[in-house]
């Protein structure tokens, strides 16, 4: 009777338990496709949007009136950074993929720029023509590769779940077709980059402008540069000392100094060529705000003149908790000098120096020569839209998209509630960049 | 997550100010009501940012609203009523432009704390600005989200090992070869561990918070590094390929 009883449970268990584990296979199946579906999407819009990346590069080339060219450019660059998005959903992050990224990052630079340049005024140059014929080129190797990998994912019905675990478990199958599919991409783009480089026009690469790699002084030795770093960071009772060097990846070569102190931990970063400090960094408790944001920023000034950084104003502060943040640009003969700017962050306890960002400013610091403007003011002024109401006005130099200095009438106007930057090249009257200037934000959990 | 224990402090300081009010004034009825001795700029947050918006607000220089944050409406309402008081135009709130300001307008406290701290408040938060400084371009919510990715991936770290992986998300984001937002960084496919393993969604602290900050507003410890991977754990051959810029705590960070 017992025995009956006991197997009738035991029987009545086994069956639940199956029951629940089928629920359970189930659920993880439904979670499984809907991942695979997401994968799938992207790769399958992914390639035809190159496909039509191609197409429309045709079409750009082919055509020969001059107002329909620039909707073609800017739908070849709608669609790279549609692809670009896609390939951002497909679990290759581990696999190489970052030339065909860039190859797709370089056609969306090419045609942004031209889509949006009066074309009526400044045709394609010759060089560029041919650069867009390049990329029709390109984009059809790329294209066709794709297409084939597609093909054969379709017909054997390859998964991409496959794909990420393979990728995961660091098995390099050499039977998964999508990944060997995907380095053949890969290293088709890899030959593009190359060859593409020199023909890009007008391409001002960072390290062409980069005036720290233009220094050409001798290296500092470590000691040095520990020594700079302590009496930078101004901290008593100095404790452990520690230095890094940076590895050759690094474009400009620099010590990283961690010094340890009562007053907190900080790390200087100091360029090896000419001894620069490009950051330093404390991060210690900061107490309640017992000083003004104004007295704060007096004593970052003070400590910029300190370190003989001389030129330089303050030209934004903001609060966060308990620490300011100061950034002072350049100044010279009345204008603003924005790419030079450091950013220095100043406890609001005791107003010690917390931190200094000064990385742009060696990069762009040099001495300028500041040519005279060729339109006045107000002809400048005339230039801004009727309805902002001007209330600041002064000359700047600005970097502009194509990493080019530029000198500007820079205009601080209002729009209804809003504050905005304008800036109007002070040569040709372009307007270079209008910014909507925000400081805060209301907090989310007290507006109910 | 920080805006109780702020809260209360403004709370405390609150009525300690009041105390002091109220025993001040019978001796020093000249003073400036509440406002602190300090000089008062753009981007300040506080009490005194409170009083100076209403003030402005009460005699018509000040359109916005009285969240207690000095952004450029208030910036302006100031350099307008300077201008209009034959004041030298800073945009400075200094004691000459608070004693003007003071005589010119009314400020009853707690009415200006009931539109302060945005309608009233639930929960007895009565007072404290209403807003917060964020850095241009971003909001608190991408901050909180992008502190959830720095936690999960380097809670272990050192401050600066912290500041460099937020460090690394935004060099991701402004380089051409990876997507062009926050989110799209973060949640890329395998892209970070803690986001594939859900590590991501532990509540970060206020470190993480202060390091997001921190590298949003340009300090960058890695040298423009674009990957970074643990020696230890890495299972992918391909990241010991790219050249290394340095080594921060057990994260070596790459081009």
């Amino acid at each position: 009777m017992l025995r009956t009883v006991i197997i009738a449970a035991l029987s009545l268990a086994a069956i639940g338990v199956g029951f629940w584990g089928y629920q359970e296979h189930k659920e993880k199946n439904a979670i499984l496709i809907n991942a695979e579906n997401n994968y799938q999407r992207a790769f399958h819009e992914l390639t035809f949007n190159v496909d039509r990346i191609h197409d429309q590069i045709g079409a750009a080339l082919a055509m020969n009136s001059r107002e329909s060219l620039s909707p073609a450019l800017a739908d070849v660059w709608r669609m790279t950074s549609q692809a670009q998005s896609e390939v951002g959903q497909l679990p290759l992050t581990l696999l190489p993929f970052n030339k065909t990224e860039e190859f797709l990052g370089n056609i969306g630079q090419f045609t942004y720029k031209t889509a949006v340049r009066d074309l009526e005024k400044e045709p394609l140059t010759d060089e560029e023509y041919n650069y867009l014929q390049k990329l029709h080129e390109q984009s059809a190797d790329i294209q066709s590769e794709l297409r084939k990998v597609q093909h054969m994912a379709l017909e054997n019905n390859l998964r991409w779940m496959d794909v990420e675990l393979a990728l995961a478990t660091g098995e390099e199958r050499t039977d998964n077709t999508i990944i060997d599919g995907f380095k053949t991409v890969e290293k088709k783009s890899e030959g593009f980059s190359e060859s593409n480089v020199s023909m890009l026009p007008g391409n001002n690469s960072e390290l062409d402008t980069n005036h720290l790699a233009k220094i050409n002084a001798p290296a500092i030795t470590e000691k040095q540069a520990v020594q700079k770093a302590k009496a930078y960071a101004q901290m008593k009772h100095v404790g452990e000392v520690k230095v890094t060097e940076s590895g050759k990846g690094s474009d400009i070569p620099f010590y990283s100094v961690y010094v340890e102190s009562k007053d907190g931990a900080g790390n200087v970063d100091i360029t090896k060529k000419g001894g620069h400090i490009l950051s330093y960094m404390n991060n210690r408790d900061v107490g309640k705000a017992k000083i003004s944001l104004n007295e704060a920023g007096n004593k970052a000034a003070g400590f910029l003149k300190q370190q003989k950084m001389e030129g330089l104003v303050l030209h934004e502060s903001t609060q966060y908790d308990n620490v300011g943040v100061f950034t002072f640009v350049g100044k010279k003969d009345a204008v603003f000098i924005y790419p030079d700017s450091v950013k220095v962050k100043v406890a609001l306890d005791n107003g010690q120096i917390l931190g200094i960002v000064a990385n742009e400013y060696w990069r762009n610091h040099h001495d300028r020569k500041l040519a005279k403007p060729s339109l006045t003011e107000e002809e400048a002024e005339k230039r801004i839209n009727p309805r902002v109401q001007v209330q600041e006005k002064n000359l700047a130099v600005v970097k502009n998209e194509l990493n080019e200095e530029v000198l500007c009438y820079e205009f601080l106007g209002t729009l209804g509630k809003e504050t905005y930057r304008i800036l109007i090249n002070a040569n040709d009257g372009t307007e270079e960049q209008v910014e909507r200037l925000r400081l805060s934000e209301p907090l989310y959990d007290r507006v109910v | 997550m920080d805006i109780y224990p702020k809260a209360k402090q403004a709370a405390v300081k609150a009525v300690f100010i009041v105390c002091l009010v109220s025993f001040g004034l019978p001796f020093l009825p000249e003073k400036p009501g509440a406002f602190s001795e300090q000089v008062i700029q753009i981007g300040a947050v506080g009490e005194d940012v409170i009083e100076l918006q209403s003030r402005l607000q009460h005699i018509g220089y000040y359109n916005g609203e009285v969240d207690g944050v000095f952004g450029w409406g208030t910036y302006w309402a100031v350099r307008n009523f300077q201008e209009a008081f034959g004041m030298p135009i800073d945009g400075l709130v200094g004691e000459d432009t608070k004693n003007k300001l003071v005589r010119a307008s009314k400020y009853e406290r707690n009415t200006a704390r009931s539109q302060g701290g945005g309608g009233g408040g639930g929960g007895g938060q009565s007072g404290g600005p209403s807003a917060t400084a964020v850095p241009p371009g971003f909001s608190q919510n991408d901050i909180q989200l992008m502190a959830n990715a720095v936690h999960g991936e380097a809670r272990g770290e050192p401050y600066e090992g912290q500041v460099a992986v937020a460090a690394v998300i935004l060099n991701r984001v402004e380089s051409e070869t990876f997507p062009n937002t926050v989110a799209g960084v973060i949640f890329e496919p395998r892209a970070f561990t803690a986001v594939a393993d859900g590590q991501i969604w532990l509540t970060p602290n206020e470190t993480s918070r202060k390091a997001v900050i921190d590298a949003i507003n340009g300090w960058d410890p890695t040298g423009e590094a674009l990957y970074y991977f643990n020696p230890d754990t890495a299972t992918s051959p391909w990241i010991w390929t790219r050249p290394q810029i340095k080594r921060i705590g057990k994260h070596i960070f790459c081009k």
